[in-house]
């Protein structure tokens, strides 16, 4: 459970997060997205307890992060943004460091550094030194490390940066497989993570909340949504097809993306936009390579929320 | 475990997995040798005394724990490590003195290294192996107290070079404050009660009186207050960076 009331951070002249109010519960994966210099890691910094508010307050599971700031960090796990970590180190020492450092003892404390190394697939590299690792090695520690006390809250700044897509996958899996028990917040400049691992986005700009939903509910906002991409078997045809479509009455405009040679078509009413090109299609017989609802673009929305803000 | 003793064992695995203790620990061994023999006079004094060795300790120290110290807090704030150690379940204090710890602990090694110095004195002769003593635990005090202010200075910077150099000037002023070329400029327009406090926080007074074997609870007090004024400091500028 993450709280935070009218939180404020004033950087000398600069405002880099203004008056924000939410609310994470556990089970709830949500995603910070915004323009560089939004306030997302000032954000996350405040949460982490590596910053004091200028004003305002958040709390992690009840507790204060300013006045129970000790207690309130052992049940955070943080990725800080650039996943720092000492370069002299080996990885395995790094993270028995931490181990030590958040009082892990015991059995406990080898059985969640052997989950950690196997989660993370880090067997191969423990023996190296950080600074001998690559940029998705040393992410992958930096995971490690939030993650190995096991944590209700986790706190993760652009947690797939520098991850190819394999792996990229492999930490949106393991992220998805930790959300059904935890509260967790990532920051992202990739769209397509928000499909795949968020159930809550909250665009930020300017160090201002301008949307707060579901990432189904934000794609609607897009005027893709329920808009209809087709593609015909022969490109040569599609100058045709676009007169016809753009004839029907129903259709406001079309649009057409020379690279991928696809024919984008809007509807008045959304609702009957698939059924009246699929009609249309079989009557004149069309072959169509590809014919599909868009159900929105989070790019497109995106653009158009932060767009005006940054003006 | 607690963490003051998390944050130690780091810094010292840290100091033994680079170059840097096995550079520090030769080039003061060296160093404290030549001085012995070279300025020191040790054979041609004619005394069975380690005084020709201890006498070069607040030189030694003056530029090469601020060698050992700078790295201390200016490195972590360089490479954003800072926020990953105050996001731990540690107090800043449990950091502070954990790293203050390592870093004496570790002078304390090379410092016990200049032993077949010792050795060296009680074959050649008889010396008294009490003032000796004395005088160790004089030059650890002291090493102890270079290195707090060394700490002080790194946690205000994210500049090694820098953390550097201010050290070895805050320390040169510390050590000098009891002569007169730097009292000269106070005479005269500052009362004497203040120009007597000044002088009586030279390094070089009290570390002069332990090295002779007189152990004065006065002399102890002072170095363990000032390296805890400068750690209780080096909290402070920690609190007050975090705050921005």
């Amino acid at each position: 459970m993450i709280e935070c009331k009218e939180l404020t951070k004033q950087f000398g002249p600069l405002l880099a997060v203004d008056n924000l109010s939410f609310q994470v519960s556990p089970g709830e994966v949500l995603c910070f997205l915004g323009p560089n210099g939004a306030g997302k890691t000032t954000t996350m910094r405040i949460i982490a307890g590596f910053l004091p508010p200028t004003s305002g307050r958040a709390s992690v599971c009840g507790l204060d992060v300013e006045s129970h700031a000790t207690a309130a960090k052992r049940r955070v796990g943080y990725l800080p943004e650039g996943a720092p970590s000492y370069p002299e180190m080996t990885a395995r020492s790094f993270l028995e460091f931490i181990a030590d450092a958040r009082e892990l003892g015991g059995a406990k404390r080898r059985a969640r550094l052997d989950e950690v190394y196997g989660l993370l697939h880090l067997e191969p590299v423990l023996e190296q030194t950080i600074d001998t690792l690559s940029k998705g090695y040393r992410r992958r520690v930096g995971l490690a490390q939030a993650i190995l006390h096991d944590p209700e809250v986790l706190i993760l700044d652009e947690p797939t940066d520098g991850l190819d897509p394999n792996q990229k996958h492999e930490v949106r899996q393991l992220i998805n497989q930790m959300s059904e028990s935890k509260t967790i917040i990532i920051s992202t400049h990739l769209l397509e993570e928000v499909d795949a691992v968020c159930n809550r986005a909250i665009i930020i700009a300017g160090g201002r909340i301008l949307a707060d939903d579901t990432p189904g509910n934000l794609e609607a906002r897009s005027r893709f949504h329920h808009a209809v991409s087709l593609k015909p078997a022969d490109p040569s045809q599609l100058q045709a097809l676009r007169g016809e479509i753009e004839a029907l009455p129903e259709v406001v405009e079309t649009e057409l993306d020379s690279k991928s040679e696809r024919l984008t078509a809007f509807f008045s009413d959304r609702r009957l936009s698939l059924r009246t090109i699929n009609e249309l299609a079989d009557n004149r017989g069309w072959e169509l390579s590809e014919l599909h609802l868009e159900s929105g673009r989070l790019d497109e929305v995106f653009r158009t929320i932060t767009g005006g803000a940054r003006a | 475990m607690n963490g003051v003793t998390a944050i130690m064992r780091r810094e010292l695995q840290g100091y033994f997995a680079t170059p840097l203790a096995y550079v520090f620990i030769v080039i003061f061994l060296v160093l404290a040798g030549w001085f012995t023999f070279n300025f020191g006079n040790f054979y041609n004094g004619g005394q069975a005394s380690l005084a020709p060795f201890f006498n070069y300790h607040p030189w030694l120290y003056l530029f090469l724990v601020p060698a050992l110290s700078m790295r201390l807090w200016a490195e972590e704030h360089k490479t954003g490590t800072i926020e990953l150690l105050m996001t731990l379940p540690l107090d800043v204090w449990q950091s502070v003195a954990g790293k203050f710890i390592a870093a004496w602990a570790f002078t304390a090694l090379a410092l016990a290294l200049t032993f077949p110095i010792w050795i060296t004195v009680n074959y050649l002769g008889e010396p008294d192996n009490g003032v000796i003593v004395a005088a160790y635990l004089g030059s650890l005090m002291m090493a102890g107290g270079f290195l707090a202010i060394g700490s002080f200075v790194s946690a205000t910077t994210n500049n090694q070079v820098i953390a550097f150099i201010v050290t070895v000037v805050i320390c040169f002023v510390m050590l000098m404050a009891g002569f007169q070329p730097l009292l000269s400029p106070l005479v005269g327009w500052v009362p004497l009660p203040i120009i007597d406090a000044v002088a009586s926080l030279s390094f070089l007074t009290h570390f002069a009186s332990i090295s002779k074997g007189v152990i004065d609870a006065r002399d102890i007090i002072y170095f363990a207050l000032l390296i805890g004024t400068f750690l209780y400091a080096n909290v402070l500028v920690l609190h007050m960076k975090k705050a921005g």
